[in-house]
């Protein structure tokens, strides 16, 4: 594979102090690489914000590094910095409250270009504007002059894209981009990101909590509890071949239309579900690779 | 149906504007029958929060009820009730609990006194009593009685979610209407939550409106379903029927716009 252009190696991130310490994440490693995407999904609270939000520069880890093609960005000058924040953009999960109701759909995407992309000047900023929404499946004849509130919540997260773009960026990071948008709108947004993955070579992160759209759209996928990666590897193989009890426990609980609550094969068996919980809590350094690609954690405690 | 717990009738609500009104309900009707699960889907806008608020009384204007109305709950029209009546009708006869339902419980005040407040102030029950209450519902949503004496911050957004849901229990209440109640939540959580509801409305006979956008997990828990369209119900089924032999084009659309876990990937 070519070389990462993120990287986060070892990553452990912990929030206050003393008894009340949160380990937000633990040692935690993973790449980007170009034209690929990879899923970060799992338990809620097990840490996928603050991966991204690492990523985004926005938390500094507590240990471990982040690279930017093979070089720390904590030790990077501040022309490196610039050039990291064109570079690595995020999506949002919330198009409504990303976009600022005062200013208009052609303000949001002006900014970015003047900010990061001052080879464009005077009347090729209006006509770079109009490119990035259509790259996004906007008119920039209607769009243009609204403010965020005149469009509908799929739009909103359109124009979130092509901010994005606004500044060639090689790396997305997208937390939870279509959690608030219904399923009609859902898969336009998934497409497009993928499309914009394949033409542009972008490297995605893709944080979610639906795992049949991680499947749709993202190569690798890894999964969180308490603050660890317990399991990662291909898409595919790691939803048809689970190994951590925790991934299973995930798989089986995918709302699946096919079998009702009233079913007992829908049923999750608490004391099961604790073990499962209690074991997988433990950090546990050690993982096996059971095939080509796909690692998963030891428990350090067997349920049962 | 024979005796629904709920009616709605040719429900009409209007956000009234400075210009122009605007239909976010347009003559919708529909029953539920006591112990029932009925689902309300379709895309962001419909009218599905709306209905939810009109039935709970709670909503404001600009939203304005059209006077053809009718939402009969038992046989007594909800739109007709007094501000005295409302408030035994809350908590007690309907019971709400929104998609942010965690984030509002009241981050200063213990667990204990929050369910404390809601049971004092619609029953006669002694302070014993209330704490016993109290313990009894939190066991229910598998929570150990022992953190009653817990703040919010305390507990994950899962245990949170699933504290709202047993305030909401705790004065037996005929009809929950549970708004989006787990979609910041994984998968797992979720499954434990709606499951333990489904457990207790067997118990306890209860009647729920579920709203989700996720129509895979509404089947699974849901009796009955209906597909909403810009304000009005296009289709109106048994859950398995919604999945099976879907009847609008705008259900078949739903559907084929969903990725299986098992299907292909777009790569
Ligand atoms: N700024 C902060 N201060 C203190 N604790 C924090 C902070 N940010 C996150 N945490 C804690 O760190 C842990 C990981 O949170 P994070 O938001 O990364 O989880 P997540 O995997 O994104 O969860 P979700 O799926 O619910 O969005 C949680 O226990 C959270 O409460
Ligand atoms: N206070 C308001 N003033 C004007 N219009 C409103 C107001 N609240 C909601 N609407 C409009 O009414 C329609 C129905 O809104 P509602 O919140 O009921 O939709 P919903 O089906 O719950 O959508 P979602 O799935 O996004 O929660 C929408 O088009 C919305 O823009
Ligand atoms: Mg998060
Ligand atoms: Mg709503």
């Amino acid at each position: 594979m070519s070389q990462a252009i993120l990287t986060l190696d070892g990553v452990t991130k912990t929030f206050g102090h003393g008894p009340s310490t949160v380990h937000a994440t633990r040692s935690v490693s993973f790449s980007l690489h170009a034209g690929r995407a990879l899923a970060l999904v799992g338990e809620s609270g097990s840490g996928k914000t603050t991966c991204a939000r690492m990523a985004m520069r926005e938390y500094q880890p507590t240990a471990g590094q982040i690279l930017y093609k093979g070089k720390s960005i904590a030790e990077a000058g501040s022309s490196d910095i610039t050039d990291y924040r064109r570079a690595v953009q995020m999506i949002f999960q919330d198009p409504f409250a990303s976009l600022n109701p005062a200013h208009t759909i052609a303000y949001h995407l002006t900014r970015p270009l003047k900010l990061h992309r001052p080879e464009i000047k005077g009347g090729a900023i209006r006509a770079a504007v109009g490119d990035l929404l259509r790259q996004v499946q906007l008119d920039p004849d209607i769009v243009l002059g609204k403010y965020p509130h005149e469009l509908s919540g799929g739009q909103r997260q359109r124009v979130n894209i092509a901010r994005a773009l606004a500044t060639r960026p090689e790396v997305i990071v997208a937390d939870e981009p279509t959690s608030m948008l219904d399923v009609s709108v859902r898969l336009g947004i998934l497409n497009l990101l993928n499309k914009m993955k394949q033409e542009m070579k972008l490297a995605l992160l893709y944080i979610t909590h639906d795992i049949a759209t991680a499947r749709y759209i993202a190569e690798d996928i890894a999964v969180m509890y308490a603050g660890q990666i317990v399991e990662w590897g291909p898409t595919g193989r790691v939803i048809e071949n689970p190994i951590h009890p925790y991934t299973r426990l995930l798989l089986s609980a995918v709302p699946d239309p096919q079998i009702r609550f009233d079913d007992p094969r829908a049923r999750l068996r608490s004391r099961e579900v604790e073990n499962v919980r209690r074991g997988s809590g433990v950090p546990e350094s050690e993982a096996l690779e059971y095939e080509a690609g796909h690692f998963a954690r030891k428990l350090a405690m067997e349920p049962g | 149906m024979n005796h629904p717990l709920l009616s709605v009738k040719n429900l009409t609500i209007d956000y009234i504007g400075d210009r122009k009104d605007f239909r976010a309900v347009d003559d919708v009707s529909f029953d539920i029958a006591p112990g029932e699960v009925f689902g309300l889907a379709g895309e962001s806008g419909c009218g599905k929060s709306t209905i939810a608020f009109a039935i709970s009384r709670l909503h404001k204007p600009p939203a304005l009820i059209r006077r053809q109305s009718k939402i009969l709950l038992n046989g007594r029209d909800v739109l007709d009730l007094t501000p005295q009546a409302l408030a035994a009708f809350r908590w007690r006869e309907v019971a709400m609990v929104f998609q942010s339902a965690m984030n509002s419980l009241n981050p200063v005040s213990r667990i204990g006194d929050q369910f404390h407040d809601v049971l004092m102030s619609h029953t006669t029950m002694t302070k014993a009593q209330a704490r016993e209450r109290a313990a009894e519902m939190l066991r229910l949503v598998d929570i150990s009685p022992d953190r009653l004496r817990d703040y919010p911050h305390q507990f994950s957004g899962g245990m949170r979610q699933r504290i709202v849901i047993a305030i909401c229990m705790a004065l037996d209440p005929k009809l929950v209407i549970m708004d989006e109640p787990t979609t910041a939540l994984d998968v797992v959580v979720q499954r434990e939550i709606l499951q333990r509801i489904n457990d207790l409305r067997r118990t306890f006979g209860f009647s729920v409106l579920f709203i989700t956008h996720d129509l895979g997990l509404m089947v699974q828990f849901c009796d009955r379903i209906g597909i909403m369209l810009a304000g009005r119900l296009v289709e109106e089924n048994a859950a398995e029927a919604i999945f099976q032999t879907p009847g609008h084009d705008y259900t078949k659309k739903l559907w084929s716009s969903f990725p299986s876990l098992h299907g292909g990937a777009l790569l």
